[in-house]
């Protein structure tokens, strides 16, 4: 049984999402159950993979006993056991605060939601470049239909555009992928990382215009500068739930970006190694600039947070530009971090929302709010922690970002980092005084349902629980970032003959 | 035939690129579908082109390498299932908004009809 735990994350939100087709409509409360369960499960399945993987042994799941280099594999180690176990806290929230009526609003929820985890897992944890594009497009597709979720003019018009820029992304991933396999003849990504060092040298050109074109690619996934665009309308206008479970989305682009370049494009690489390097270090600092100005700009509280994502993932991106041990470490903490609270922030502004009656979360005057106290304690308690102040782990995470940077990029970082910082702070007060404070008229809303205090709670209450838990947390990263820095590990490992095979 | 080749997939894609840069939605889909068209003729080609040659058998020189046939097959599947799927999002979107341009504007003035 604990051989097969590795493929566990992608066949049990298959299952569940199968089972909950059984029955499209109606049944309600039993689909909330499957739903609810099977996610359940999946955080304890994380757990039990970040367990296995924090010895620092990395292990693989062979599908088919297919060995590799020939058959596709699951790869287990620290990094993708982290980002495992942290879709599924995520994913936790989400599909609780869903459950409070959301989920009534279209048909197939809980099914698409759980296939959309299964792809977001399989992005994770598969070890072949041509399977991270299936998981891409599995997690894609059921990102439409999310995105669509209850229908409404605003959603198609962002999910028009987000759809079709994804499927011109697609089209560029399936080009560099031939164009790496037509080079290297190979899709096992630690089998290409080996082939990479005896590469002929005049096949060195077309491997580097595949690996910057895969570059482009997982910049449309995270949202890097040129390619963001789509971001701030999609996340906006997405239901609540499905936005909280958008914010592992960016996060995928940039565990492919950290992946892909740390393995394949390793020290072993020779001439190739490193070469997205100085893309990632200029343009994450153009996306924070960017994002400094969006988060600023910002009328609607959800469009605000979007542009939160933007600012974390500048942050993220500026960390791999870095590209030392202990700019990963920092990283992984702070995309920890920077995922639970950005997801918590979009359920509360769909909480504020509803209790501000036609006023919504636009940053206008408005009804005052029936448990505003209540609201305004987490709006303050997410807003501390998004921004980085201190005590909140915001603060830890980007201290460890700052530290992170040698002399040199210091220069670049920091005056940049912090002013995204303090337009954060700025338009956060903004908004939370004019949502809070200037009202006027009775109070109205009904009172929010036990669910969707949950679902804020649990993502918003996971910042504190990171300060608490800093040490072993930050000693988890900084093992993880070790063992992506000395990638003959994971290469080992797969290449010999002894494995963990079924 | 590998000019022939390289001809046709580098027309494809250039035709799918113009076509995905319109403003409206019908030209887009067009465009998208004439990409993946390109886009699989060049990962078929990827293996190296081929004449008579064998499936893979011990020995014999002149194979063809099957594994860009499999992943042809695959993103065949894939962007037949994306095409369905963003034609009806785009007939939605026209219907919601009632014109089909990607940015559900109304047409301006002097602009010609489509």
């Amino acid at each position: 049984m604990m051989q097969h735990l590795i493929a566990l994350p992608i066949v049990l939100p298959l299952v569940a999402g199968i089972l909950l087709l059984y029955s499209r409509q109606g049944e309600t409360r039993l689909k909330r159950l499957v739903g609810v369960f099977a996610t359940l499960l999946l955080v304890v399945v994380g757990i039990g993979l970040v367990a296995r993987a924090a010895g620092g042994e990395v292990t693989y799941y062979a599908l088919g006993d297919w060995q590799p280099p020939f058959g596709i594999v699951l790869v287990l180690d620290r990094l993708s056991a982290l980002m495992v176990l942290l879709t599924a806290v995520l994913a936790l929230g989400a599909v609780v605060f869903a459950c409070a009526g959301d989920d009534e609003q279209g048909s197939n929820f809980h099914g698409l939601f759980q296939w959309q985890l299964m792809g977001i897992n399989g992005a994770f944890l598969t070890g072949d470049l041509f399977n991270l594009f299936v998981f891409f497009e599995v997690l894609l597709l059921a990102s439409y239909a999310l995105l669509l979720h209850g229908g409404g003019k605003a959603r198609i018009q962002a999910g028009v555009h987000y759809v079709v820029l994804n499927l011109a992304g697609s089209s560029l991933f399936l080009i560099a992928v031939g164009v790496l396999y037509g080079a290297t003849g190979t899709l096992n990504m630690a089998d290409m990382a080996v082939r990479l060092a005896e590469l002929p040298a005049e096949r060195a050109g077309l491997v580097s215009a595949g690996a910057l074109m895969l570059l482009v690619v997982f910049g449309l996934k995270a949202a890097i500068l040129p390619l963001y665009f789509w971001l701030p309308r999609a996340y906006a206008a997405a239901p609540a739930p499905v936005a909280a479970l958008f914010a592992i989305m960016t996060k995928v682009g940039i565990y492919a970006i950290l992946r892909v370049y740390s393995l394949i494009f390793g020290e072993q690489a020779g001439p190739l190694a490193a070469l997205e390097q100085p893309w990632v270090w200029w343009l994450s600092l153009a996306t924070l600039a960017a994002a400094g100005v969006g988060v600023l700009a910002a009328r609607d509280l959800r469009l605000l947070v979007a542009y939160l994502v933007l600012v974390s993932v500048g942050t993220l991106l500026a960390g791999i530009g870095m590209r030392s041990p202990e700019a990963t470490a920092a990283l992984l903490y702070y995309l920890v971090h920077t995922t639970l609270v950005t997801g918590g922030l979009f359920l509360l502004a769909e909480l504020i929302g509803l209790q501000r009656g036609k006023a919504g979360t636009r940053l206008v005057r408005g009804r005052p709010l029936r448990q505003g106290g209540w609201l305004a304690g987490l709006f303050f308690l997410g807003a501390v922690a998004v921004a980085g102040l201190p005590p909140l782990s915001g603060a830890i995470g980007k201290a460890l970002v700052l530290q992170a940077a040698d002399a040199g990029q210091r220069l670049w970082l920091w005056p940049i980092l912090l002013a995204t910082g303090l337009f954060t702070l700025i338009a956060l007060s903004r908004a939370g005084s004019t949502l809070f404070w200037r009202s006027r008229g009775e109070p109205g809303g009904e009172p929010l349902s036990r669910r969707r205090w949950f679902g804020v709670a649990w993502l918003l209450g996971a910042s504190p629980l990171l300060v608490v838990l800093a040490g072993p947390v930050s000693d988890y990263t900084r093992a993880t970032a070790d063992q992506l820095a000395r990638p003959a590990i994971l290469i080992d490992s797969l290449l010999s003959t002894a494995g963990d095979a079924p | 035939m590998e000019s022939l080749y390289a001809i046709t997939t580098g027309v494809l894609t250039a035709c799918g690129l113009y076509l995905t840069l319109r403003g409206r939605t019908f030209p887009v889909v067009v465009g998208l579908t004439l990409l993946s068209y390109a886009v699989n003729l060049f990962l078929f080609s990827m293996g190296g082109l081929t004449t008579n040659g064998a499936a893979i058998v011990d020995g014999v020189a002149d194979y063809a390498d099957p594994l860009p046939q499999a992943l042809v097959l695959t993103a065949i599947v894939i962007g037949f299932a994306m095409t369905a799927f963003v034609v009806i999002l785009a007939m939605r979107a026209r219907s919601e908004a009632g014109n089909d341009h990607v940015d559900g504007r109304k047409r301006e003035v002097g602009e010609e009809r489509p």
